[in-house]
């Protein structure tokens, strides 16, 4: 700098005395080098104050420029972990805090190098591939914070992945100087390959105090239920290699092992098995001719014949996965992932995220002493649900194992669902594959319940101008023993309803509710007024329904609380021709859909269709002013799976005014358009949710020879 | 001379800057800048340069070699079992497998009481399920469980059920072997006022089903902790869930509720301290009061006037019944009574306990029904429940009642599922999934045995989620059909079972032989019950049980087939039959006669899941399947009491027949067994054995029958598929 300002202020003095051309030269170095000494110093000493004060923030730097960090020898060690440690005693659940998002923030150190005080450093590998794939996870997932003070979740970036490269008191130490380690409280380390030689303890052997520990080969003993979380220990084999997924079926061989460090006790049962199975079992061990390295590690033999590892898991249904001096071992990782499923026999085990995820489902545990009987019992497995735990092993593999950052997330989300329970994740959406969370259902009125009859139904009417027809409806239904209310949904702007002396008198509360629009969809708007659960919708123009036949289907609704009850009956049909859904109201022997002119629901399915419809369906049904009858029917079988009842033998509703119209060009008309709703609605629904049954309800003694007075539902009408 | 000073300054300022270049971090801040964009941020972990040369975790060769095979496996069991006993007790170390094989591996045996002995109400009755389940062994040599006689449900030493010297006493037991394979149930342990966890005697290498277990005690995978029960709480049966009806919105008068003891002093006095200050009086009730033991007045501090005016005003029944939340701290122990009321009332608990290992937690998704909340952030609670949203309402208050139902209603069901815990994990490869314990109907209601597949049960079809059906083929049979003939004679009876997969229906039974389908008999040895055995020649989903006078037509047996692909839970069937309650006689009513409803639908014409053949070979006592055998009669009541106490709904009858069997024809002596009017007393009288075995009347009334759609209806006969049901 100094220099540059002794040369500047020469400058002009010297200029004068060369030549020009010299002189264009020098000008133009000059500023070159003026400029980038400016620019050395504005970012040198200017950027610092807007840039994170952090360096490392920066990216696209080398590992071993992290700040070395050396521990002094009298650096305090902290306490072995404390067995006795659970959420509520050791982890600070105050600096999770209330956040209505329930999510947990997550804080990673910056990457320091520690070394000891003559400069060794604490781990022989230092930073891992698989640990820097995790830690940028984490960085890139919403868990993450950069604010220490926000944060509730502190992971170190030493890492601890495998302990036999860490010299254990060092590490020790070099936790304990983290600025935010107070005991250890809220910190997560990672470990997949805890113990050494020669006892291989279970878990990290590094003093740790309070800290959490994510890891892989838990044992009963060591694993802190409720407070560790057991993860799988990573197979760097799942990245190298792609195993395509594979349809589940019988393999070609039935039982598979494939481990090359089988203590002899147990070879030699694997041994008597094979001697009585024969070709069903096939047992790999290490290839013997082939040099060490690389190669082998990708080659299994069996009397000098060479298999492919791990392709060859995918010939077998099971593939054994034994324990050896390690619990955890990775061996399972490539046993998933070819959609074998595992037969794990490691007593005291604690299965990778066995707080969430169901193992009975995926892979068969044996105790290791049940290992001669391990033939008789896999093979009373139905093969339905070998198939099953196929699929499911792979799929744990994907959700689960597959990568870093998905053991990652997952651990974060296991300790997310700790910390705010009632916003947890359900056992379904952990073990459920995305195929079957699709197609499966969980309807929201799950509990077989039948209602009493006592608080009755509320009528909903929708009208419009037809006031004549309006008050005959009201009449007839009024005198339907278990109404409750009567709800008129005025849907007329333009005109207000009649007054209230007009109305007919009628022993039920009756209410008028005046509606700001003109649309299809207020009929199913889940008024405050509706006080029942079951709500009765009905046309202003249905004046043909029967007292009884109304009672009646109110008495099946209380059977059937979770579908739609109604009288005529429709069905969709797949038009061959066409290549598309067809609308059919002929009179068939089958039906998937009830008219809702007149049908008995649960007001659950009023908030479904105002607030969750699916797509634009709902102003589709409001532009077009029609088929919100079908919508209804699609959302209640999507979401309950099951199809509508039809009660009686009604099949049309006569509407009288229409007889005026030319009736068979209307018809067709209303067909084409309600085949299109059902186009529309089966592709924003992503499948036909429809279901078609061939049955209807009728009362007990319908058509019965029996005295009529002795019916509860005598007149139960007509066509 | 001034050109080379010019040069050597030149040079010197190069050399400056280049010296800051590579030392002063000018290089990644230029390449950030080249890389980077102003504003963007920045990834907050680094792409490190060299993150492809970053060496691996562990060697390949390592891992696959899992450190060795380590040491000898027998060695290791055998030092195992020496190191991990008492508190470090698991099933591997402290439990003795070779007890539980063979046919019948999993039995249980009782301590014969001493001479007497007293023991509490809740014991007897805990006593008795295991008498009467179907564990149950008199014989100590083919035990696998054992239970002590001596009541060890109340160990806090200032009460009046405490049995003393319990050490010495069980030392007694010849077969008590420190513990190993005994299960000891305790409900309340220590005393004021530290209540500790210890049950005053060595427990060993018992395993503990104890209520209120400290999660720091609780050893995983060999204790099991079971709900705190009154002394009322019933033998059977139980009451069934107070939710009746889903209410939209769910939310009840009161978001909250609490009204209990409030603990000036002493454990547990941290929460029940604080609970007052959540109460606003609207819609958050929180009430305690300090008037409890008997020198409460001695500590009485400011509030406590106050509150106890305030804690007379609710009622707590009322608050139960209209409350969204109740919270369920914990008292001076980690459980109370206060858990088991709310799952009934279906008031979703809000758990205030930290360290409380939830009851039965080995199997039950507790998250799925309560709201786990922290003792410590007690002030959080009000937002917290105000969030959930109305959708989890519904379903945690749904949840609540099915496990009330299926765990919880009955001391019974405690003590089942106890032992079927410790059976699930005694057989850990014929177990039931999470899955099972946690969707309807329960898992006491799922044998392992049957199958270890959900797709063999007839309740997960819907959860389990079926691949999706192409538009252009609809799959009608798609389980088959299975027919069981029952031949009753009077002396002799068979059974022939018909398999057929094909889509047509069975032949009249005129035109046997030939037959087009398989034919099997087996030998029903005369018992009545053995129609229901399960018989692996059985391999459909659908059973058709059909009588030896059955008359059915085959478009008959075609439609009802398809209702029940539709209710595959339910018996789905011809000949309805009705129970009533007598209030005359007090006694329970059945009735053959043509009414309004129905409660039963006879097998003698009825499709029902075969998994229900098990059920009722296995899963009902053997005394009522004697019952059944001795008179010859009820076997099909009997199973419609089984299925209606597992779906918890009624039958469905279709079509108009009632009458099922031919008129009976005098041939002299020969008479149909139903036909004889003691037939029908005897009928009465197993609606009441069955009732008073259950607990409970799980029959259901109907009041509806399914037809085929056109049935009846004045349309050409051509169009309807059923047109033959019509003649009947």
């Amino acid at each position: 700098m100094c220099a540059s300002v002794k040369y500047g202020s020469r400058g002009p003095a010297l200029i004068p005395r060369m030549k020009t051309k010299h002189r264009i030269y020098y000008i133009t170095l000059f500023s070159v080098v003026l400029l980038g000494l400016i620019a050395t110093g504005m970012f040198q000493f200017w950027p610092h104050s807007i840039e994170s004060s952090a360096e490392w923030s920066l990216d696209r730097r080398s590992v071993h420029d992290a700040p070395l960090v050396r521990i002094p020898m009298s650096s305090p060690i902290p306490e072995r972990g404390d067995l006795s440690c659970r959420m509520h005693t050791c982890f600070d659940v105050y600096r999770c805090g209330y956040n209505p998002k329930n999510k947990i923030k997550v804080y990673i150190y910056p990457l320091q190098r520690f070394v000891d005080e003559v400069g060794v450093p604490i781990s022989s590998t230092g930073l891992s591939r698989e640990y820097n794939d995790l830690l940028s996870a984490i960085s890139d997932s919403d868990f993450y914070t950069d604010d220490v003070t926000r944060a509730c979740l502190f992971i170190p970036s030493t890492d601890v992945l495998n302990q036999n490269s860490l010299r254990i008191r060092e590490t020790a130490q070099a936790l304990a100087m983290l600025p935010r380690w107070d005991k250890g409280m809220n910190h997560l380390l990672f470990n997949m390959l805890p113990g050494g030689p020669p006892d291989y303890n279970t878990a990290l052997d590094v003093p740790r105090d309070r800290a959490l520990l994510a890891g892989g080969g838990f044992s009963t003993w060591t694993y802190r239920q409720g407070y560790d979380v057991s993860i799988p220990v990573y197979s760097p084999l799942s990245a190298e290699v792609d195993l395509p997924e594979r349809q589940p079926g019988p393999r070609r061989y039935f039982i598979l092992s494939s481990q090359t460090a089988i203590h002899r006790e147990y070879r030699v049962e694997l041994e008597r098995l094979k001697e009585e199975n024969g070709e069903a079992l096939l047992l790999l061990d290490k290839c013997s001719n082939l040099s060490q390295g690389l190669a082998s590690v990708r080659k299994r033999c069996y009397k000098g014949q060479v298999y492919d590892y791990p392709q060859i898991l995918q010939e077998s249904s099971f593939c054994v996965v034994l324990r050896g001096a390690r619990l955890g071992q990775a061996t399972l990782s490539d046993v998933l992932q070819a959609g074998c499923v595992p037969v794990i026999m490691a007593d005291s085990y604690i299965l990778p995220f066995s707080e969430v995820l169901d193992w009975k489902r995926a892979s068969v545990v044996i105790p290791e002493e049940k290992l001669p009987e391990m033939y008789t019992i896999l093979k009373s497995i139905p093969h339905r649900q070998v198939e099953e735990m196929q699929r499911q092993a792979r799929w744990f593999w994907e959700a689960y194992f597959s990568s870093m950052k998905a053991i990652g997330m997952t651990t974060l989300q296991i300790i997310n669902d700790r910390i705010y329970p009632y916003a947890a994740r359900t056992y379904e959406e952990w073990n459920n594959p995305s195929v079957v969370k699709w197609s499966s259902v969980n309807s929201p009125l799950f509990l077989p319940l039948i209602p009493p009859r006592s608080p009755g139904f509320t009528a909903v009417v929708l009208t419009y101008d037809r006031i004549e027809s309006l008050f005959r409806v009201i009449t007839e239904i009024s005198k339907v023993p278990s109404l409750a209310k009567l709800l008129v949904v005025w849907n007329n702007q333009n005109k207000s309803p009649p007054e209230e002396s007009l109305w007919p008198k009628v022993t039920v509360p009756l209410k008028v509710v005046r509606t700001k629009e003109n649309k299809l969809s207020n009929r199913f708007f889940p008024f405050d007024e509706i006080e029942t659960e079951a709500v009765l919708a009905i046309d202003d123009d249905i004046i043909m329904l029967t007292s009884d036949e109304l009672q009646f289907g109110y008495e099946v609704w209380r059977e059937f609380p979770d579908r739609l009850v109604g009288y005529p009956g429709r069905l969709h049909l797949w038009d061959h021709e066409m290549g598309k859904w067809k609308y059919e109201s002929e009179w068939t022997n089958e039906v998937s859909m009830v008219l809702t002119g007149a049908a008995f629901y649960h007001k659950y399915f009023n908030y479904l269709y105002t607030y969750k419809m699916p797509g634009d369906i709902k102003n589709w049904v409001d532009a077009h002013m029609n088929c919100e009858d079908i919508a209804m029917n699609f959302l209640v079988a999507n979401i309950t799976g099951k199809a509508p009842i039809k009660v009686t033998p009604r099949k049309k509703f006569k509407c009288p005014e229409c007889t005026a119209i030319d009736g068979l060009s209307l018809d067709q008309t209303h067909m084409v358009e309600r085949s299109e709703c059902i186009n529309k609605f089966a592709s924003v629904f992503g499948t036909m949710p429809l279901k078609v049954v061939e049955h209807r309800a009728d009362p007990v003694l319908y058509k019965d020879d029996f005295p009529e007075k002795l019916k509860s539902f005598p007149n139960i009408g007509s066509l | 001379m001034q050109a080379r000073k010019k040069y050597v300054l030149l040079g010197l300022c190069t050399c400056c800057w280049l010296l800051l270049y590579y030392w002063g971090g000018l290089q990644e801040r230029l390449l950030g800048l080249l890389t980077h964009r102003r504003g963007e941020v920045v990834r907050p972990w680094p792409n490190w340069l060299d993150r492809d040369l970053l060496p691996g975790y562990a060697d390949q060769a390592e891992l696959q070699n899992a450190g060795g095979p380590g040491d000898s496996p027998r060695q290791r069991r055998q030092s195992w079992a020496g190191i991990y006993k008492d508190s470090r007790c698991r099933m591997d170390t402290c439990f003795d497998f070779a007890r539980c094989q063979g046919q019948s591996s999993f039995r249980v045996y009782i301590y014969p009481p001493e001479k007497g002995e007293r023991v509490s109400e809740s014991y007897r009755k805990i006593l008795t399920s295991v008498v009467e389940s179907r564990y149950f062994t008199s014989d100590p040599r083919e035990a696998c469980l054992f239970v002590l006689g001596i009541d060890t449900l109340d160990r806090d030493q200032l009460s009046t059920q405490f049995v003393p010297n319990m050490d010495e006493r069980i030392r007694g037991y010849p077969l008590w072997n420190d513990g190993r394979n005994h299960v000891i149930f305790n409900l309340y342990s220590g005393t004021w006022p530290n209540y500790t966890e210890d049950l005053g005697f060595n427990v060993g290498q018992a395993i503990l089903a104890k209520a209120s277990l400290n999660t720091e005690h609780f050893r995983p995978g060999f204790d099991i902790s079971i709900p705190l029960f009154s002394k009322e709480h019933p033998q059977k049966g139980g009451e069934r869930g107070w939710l009746v009806r889903n209410t939209v919105p769910p939310r009840r008068k009161y978001l909250l509720m609490f009204k209990g003891k409030r603990y000036l002093t002493g454990i547990g006095s941290d929460t029940r301290n604080a609970l007052h200050h959540i109460h606003n009086g609207k819609d958050i009730v929180s009430l305690t009061t300090c008037r409890h033991g008997k020198d409460w007045e001695k500590h009485k501090d400011a509030r406590c006037d106050h509150d106890n005016q305030e804690y007379e005003r609710f009622d707590y029944q009322e608050l139960l019944h209209n409350s969204t939340f109740c919270l369920v701290p914990r008292g001076r122990r980690l459980g109370s009574f206060r858990f088991l009321e709310s799952l009934q009332a279906a008031c979703i608990p809000v758990l205030l306990s930290n360290g409380w290992e939830l009851p039965f937690s080995d199997v039950i998704q507790w998250n799925q029904a309560v709201i786990e909340g922290d003792e410590r952030l007690l002030l959080q609670v009000p937002s917290t429940v105000r969030a959930v949203g109305t959708d989890r309402v519904l379903a945690l208050r749904q949840r609540t009642q099915m496990l009330w139902e299926a765990y919880f209603s009955s001391v019974d069901k405690i003590v089942l599922t106890t032992l079927e815990i410790i059976k699930d994990r005694v057989n850990s490869h014929i177990s039931r999934n999470k899955f099972m314990w946690n969707a309807l109907p329960g898992g006491l209601l799922v044998l392992p045995e049957y199958s270890t597949h959900l797709a063999h049960y007839p309740f997960y079809y819907l959860n389990l989620g079926k691949p999706v059906q192409k538009p252009t083929r609809r799959h009608l049979n798609q389980f088959g059909v299975h027919a069981v003939i029952v031949c009753v004679l009077v002396w002799v009876s068979c059974q022939i079972i018909i398999l057929w997969n094909s889509e047509k229906p069975p032949p009249h039974r005129s035109k046997w032989p030939p037959m087009p389908v398989p034919l099997i008999i087996t030998d029903g040895r005369r018992k009545t019950s053995s129609r229901f055995l399960p018989n692996a020649a059985i391999e459909t989903e659908a059973v058709l049980s059909l009588d030896e006078d059955t008359v059915l037509l085959t478009s008959e047996i075609n439609f009802a087939f398809h209702v029940w692909q539709s209710f595959p839970e339910r018996i789905v069937g011809y000949p309805p039959r009705s129970h009533f309650w007598d209030p005359v006689k007090k006694a329970w009513g059945y009735t053959s006669k043509w009414t309004n409803e129905y409660s039963i639908v006879l097998t003698g014409a009825a499709f029902y899941h075969r998994y229900y053949h098990h059920l009722f070979s296995h899963y009902l006592p053997s005394s009522l399947r004697a019952l059944v055998d001795r008179t010859s009669n009820c076997e099909d009541i009997l199973m419609n009491f089984l299925v209606s106490s597992v779906t918890h709904l009624p039958p469905i009858k279709v079509a108009q027949r009632k009458q099922y069997k031919e008129m009976p024809i005098l041939q002299g002596t020969k008479m149909a067994p139903w036909a004889n009017p003691e037939h029908f007393t005897q009928r009465q009288e197993c609606v009441n054995t069955f009732a008073s075995w259950f607990g409970y009347m799980p029959l259901v009334h109907s009041q509806f029958r399914l037809d085929p759609v056109l049935f009846k209806d004045h349309v050409s006969v051509l169009r309807k598929r059923y047109k033959d049901l019509e003649r009947v």
